[in-house]
């Protein structure tokens, strides 16, 4: 029998139809996956069912009872626990404190410690999750903390978890690590339903797919049934293949690294010591590694944030001595930043002038030194979203509205509209649906075609393998030497990924000369 | 009952929502009215009539809105960066201190040199009393809010002292006060036989010229960006410490004009007791006006039209002048609610 089920769920947000008619039931013990791209509407499905939305129509069924519609304390109630995208912890409280947050009544004399700290002791032990209860989550790496998120939901009894895109933060480490729980959990008897729009992490973990597109069940199928491409193409709509690489002869250098160091209080916590890296013209350098190993440094460094404390930084063939992002804009660098939305884009400002952050300073947007040519902008930004295809309303929405695909993709026509010698892409796809994936690479290629050097930041492998004509890998910061893509395989990179970054002489010794 | 976020505020709300706050506070104050037994429409009219009902109460909320809407600029300006200069009070008796000092005979010239050196004078002293703040917090990280607010108290006793010293006039019979400004410094009034003086051009001036820079310039551009995010404005290639810096002295530039229209044209000398919290009640009138500019024209003339019209409430039925700074606050909180209201959509269920 059904534990859960969903009967024609639709729900409305102002035009927007972001669930219609959805219907969906889960089984005891089992992982039901739940497909879509960005905005097809499954977060907003999860939402309702924890009640926090109050859905226009439908009804829930939790083990044969109805569910009390927009109350959350019911879906808890009911033995449901939901794990968000986002985590919801407070850094300044301990793991034990965190998990036993809104347990205890109000009003009961003490919190009894003891006993939660032996159940929570007891819970992860029995799911193999390493836990120290009186550690600061601020002190938690990232993985930590959605074991603490999770081991929440299941302090509360939860029996049907949700996992809101539970791998979108997660080292693939720490995705193998999470898997291996969920299932423990289900041979346990707990039900799961797992969002993401990752095919390969659904096929591995899920029992049965069920495909959500513009807010409607579109397929629903068991996923030993399922491959890549049919889940895809469900997923799409249409048949979506993401560009490769074609490997050109690389031209002058145009980025290199000299034994440029930063101190650890400069950088994000971890210091860059010793980088030694050429980026050439036409080509693109992919840099594996797991987050924290000092991609934050690197990424203030290249936009301009930080300057090294040692060693040079050559653009071009002459060492960089000023140190500012409007430096770096005037001389044909290129910058994507890591997250779109603190970094990339002012959400609360429009499209338009997003599109003329960097320009601001430049003659046709400006008239008698500081006066903003409204007209000027506005024809230069219509250029630019038509020839990126950045679809939205008008150019005078806040720039928050964008999906983010779109607004990536107004990120990269503003880089890529300056003609950048040089382009650093941190983390460019992170988020984004394959749509928006393909068309993010497609540009970044068109860019190597025309003459740029990119050193792209990826926690992707495949997509490293499927855009680098050269991986190198950083580790605790330092970069190892980079090696062309045709000598390297996954396994490489994942021993050089833990910290032998020797391995890359031993391969190019390997190889004929 | 549940709030969900609306995809787009059209502008009529936007509107209409600050107007239904203040109607909102004046139905919850009117509850503290009947406590007294007054009746309340009755207390509202003499209230609205003190405050907007003649020549001479129209006049005299006028001379009172004009050091708010300077205040509520300063506010409005250096909260949109989010540089919380909570020093307003302090800036405006800069600027009345550098009127003092100029316009009590060291200069004399002409009225059309002497009132726009005034100003300038004004604005640089505002400005210069809020340069340690900005520099201990760029330079520091030390919280403006802080040095800000407890600056006001080293300024007003620095007055203090300057006004039993240095600065008394010795033909004021004992009174801590200084020399008037003299006849060449004074703003002319703008309407015979009343208080409301030219400052009150200055302020309407100083309120379009600060909108059409936020609005319309790259300077604005960059302040509107810091405020909203800072880390994109730095990637962007906005130099985030000057921003602050330019802001800061904008800001301490209009509370310092405060200073001068109030010695310069209301009283004609400096004392004590200039201000009665204008620096802070700009914070009020700036928060009402949602850190609109334009906006702050209106609020500041509310916020002048309750205080100068519970006076005349306060003759014609027995209800304390309290109640304004009652109705005030509510506002502010109705405002805040309304605001909310205006990106939220409330659903009953």
């Amino acid at each position: 029998m059904a534990i859960l089920r969903l009967e024609g769920i639709s729900k409305r947000f102002g035009s927007l139809l972001a669930n219609d008619a959805i219907s969906l039931s889960l089984e005891r013990g089992e992982v039901l996956a739940l497909l879509g791209e960005n905005g097809a509407g499954k977060t907003t499905l999860m939402n309702i069912l924890f009640g926090h939305y109050l859905a226009d129509s439908g009804s829930i069924e939790v083990d044969g009872q109805a569910l009390a519609p927009g109350a959350t304390s019911a879906a808890i109630a009911a033995g449901i626990g939901m794990v968000h995208q986002h985590f919801t912890l407070a850094e300044n409280l301990s793991v034990l404190d965190n998990i036993m947050l809104g347990t205890e009544s109000l009003f009961a004399w003490r919190s009894n410690r003891r006993q939660a700290r032996r159940r929570l002791l007891e819970l992860a032990g029995r799911f193999a999750m390493q836990v120290v209860p009186d550690r600061m989550v601020a002190d938690l790496s990232v993985g930590e903390r959605q074991r603490v998120e999770i081991l929440k939901v299941l302090f509360h009894d939860a029996r049907i978890l949700i996992l809101d895109e539970p791998t979108a933060v997660l080292t693939p480490q720490e995705v193998e690590q999470l898997f291996a729980t969920l299932s423990s959990m289900v041979e346990d008897g707990l039900s799961i339903i797992f969002i993401s729009h990752k095919l390969h992490e659904i096929l591995s973990i899920s029992d049965r797919v069920v495909v959500l597109r513009r807010g409607a069940v579109v397929a629903e199928t068991a996923t030993a049934d399922a491959d890549r491409h049919s889940l895809a193409e469900m997923m799409v709509g249409r048949k979506v293949t993401r560009p490769t690489v074609q490997h050109l002869p690389p031209g002058d250098v145009v980025l290199e690294f000299d034994r440029v160091g930063v101190h650890a209080r400069h950088g994000g916590g971890i210091a860059l010591a010793e980088l030694n890296l050429r980026v050439h013209a036409n080509e693109i350098i992919g840099l594996a590694g797991v987050a924290g190993n000092g991609q934050l440094s690197l990424g203030k460094l290249l936009s301009g944030l930080l300057t090294p404390d040692s060693g040079r930084l050559k653009f071009c063939g002459t060492a960089l001595q000023h140190f500012s992002p409007r430096r770096f804009i005037e001389l044909g660098i290129g910058r994507i930043p890591e997250d779109r939305q603190v970094t990339g884009v002012v959400g609360d400002m429009n499209v338009w002038e997003n599109a003329i952050s960097e320009k601001l300073r430049e003659v046709p947007f400006w008239r008698m030194r500081w006066l903003i040519d409204f007209k000027a902008c506005r024809a230069y930004t219509r250029k630019l979203l038509e020839q990126f295809d950045v679809r939205c309303r008008s150019m005078e929405i806040p720039a928050k509205q964008l999906s983010g695909g779109n607004m990536q993709k107004l990120i990269l026509a503003r880089t890529l509209e300056n003609k950048p010698k040089f382009i650093f892409a941190n983390q460019p796809v992170r988020g984004l649906d394959e749509g928006a994936i393909a068309a993010v690479h497609e540009n970044l290629l068109a860019a190597k075609r025309a003459g740029a050097g990119i050193l792209l930041v990826s926690e992707d492998l495949d997509e490293l393998f499927a855009l680098a004509d050269r991986i190198a890998v950083i580790y605790q910061g330092r970069i190892s030497d980079s090696l062309a893509v045709q000598d390297l395989n996954f396994r490489d990179i994942g021993v050089m990924m833990a910290g032998d970054l020797g391995h890359a002489r031993n391969l190019t010794a390997d190889a004929p000369a | 009952m549940r709030l969900e976020a609306r995809e787009n505020t059209p502008l009529w709300l936007i509107l209409l929502a600050p107007a239904l706050a203040v109607l909102a506070a004046l139905v919850l104050a009117s509850g503290l009215i009947v406590w007294t037994g007054e009746p309340v429409l009755k207390a509202y009219g003499f209230l609205f009539n003190g405050a907007f009902g003649s020549r001479f109460a129209l006049s005299e909320t006028l001379a009172r809105a004009t050091p708010l809407m300077l205040t509520g600029l300063a506010a409005a300006v250096a909260f949109r960066a989010r540089f919380w200069n909570i020093g307003g009070e302090g800036q405006l008796y800069c600027g009345a201190l550098a009127a003092t000092w100029l316009g009590t005979g060291l200069v004399d010239l002409s009225p059309a040199l002497m009132i726009p050196l005034l100003f300038l004078a004004g604005a640089l002293a505002g400005g210069l009393a809020l340069l340690v703040p900005v520099l201990l917090k760029t330079r520091l990280k030390v919280d403006e809010v802080v040095t800000t607010l407890l600056l006001n108290f080293v300024i007003l006793l620095f007055v203090n002292y300057l006004l039993e010293g240095p600065l008394k006039d010795p033909m004021s019979l004992g009174w801590p006060q200084a020399a008037p400004i003299i006849d060449n410094g004074l703003l002319p009034k703008l309407l015979p036989r009343t208080r409301l003086h030219a400052g009150f051009i200055v302020a309407l001036v100083s309120a379009t010229l600060v909108w059409l820079l936020m609005r319309y310039t790259v300077w604005g551009y960059e302040i509107r960006a810091v405020g909203l995010n800072p880390q994109a404005a730095a990637f962007a290639g906005i130099h985030i410490n000057w921003t602050v810096l330019r802001v800061a002295l904008l800001s301490g530039g209009l509370a310092g004009f405060a200073g001068i229209t109030e010695v310069a044209g209301l009283k004609g000398y400096l004392t004590l007791d200039l201000s009665p919290g204008f620096g802070y009640a700009g914070i009020a009138v700036a928060m009402l006006a949602n850190l609109h500019p334009l906006g702050v024209i209106a609020s500041a003339i509310f916020l002048a039209g309750i205080y100068v019209g519970a006076d005349s409430m306060s003759r014609g039925v027995n209800i304390p002048t309290y109640i304004a700074d009652i109705i005030v606050a509510t506002s502010v909180l109705a405002v805040l609610v309304s605001l909310m209201l205006t990106h939220y959509r409330v659903r009953l269920r």
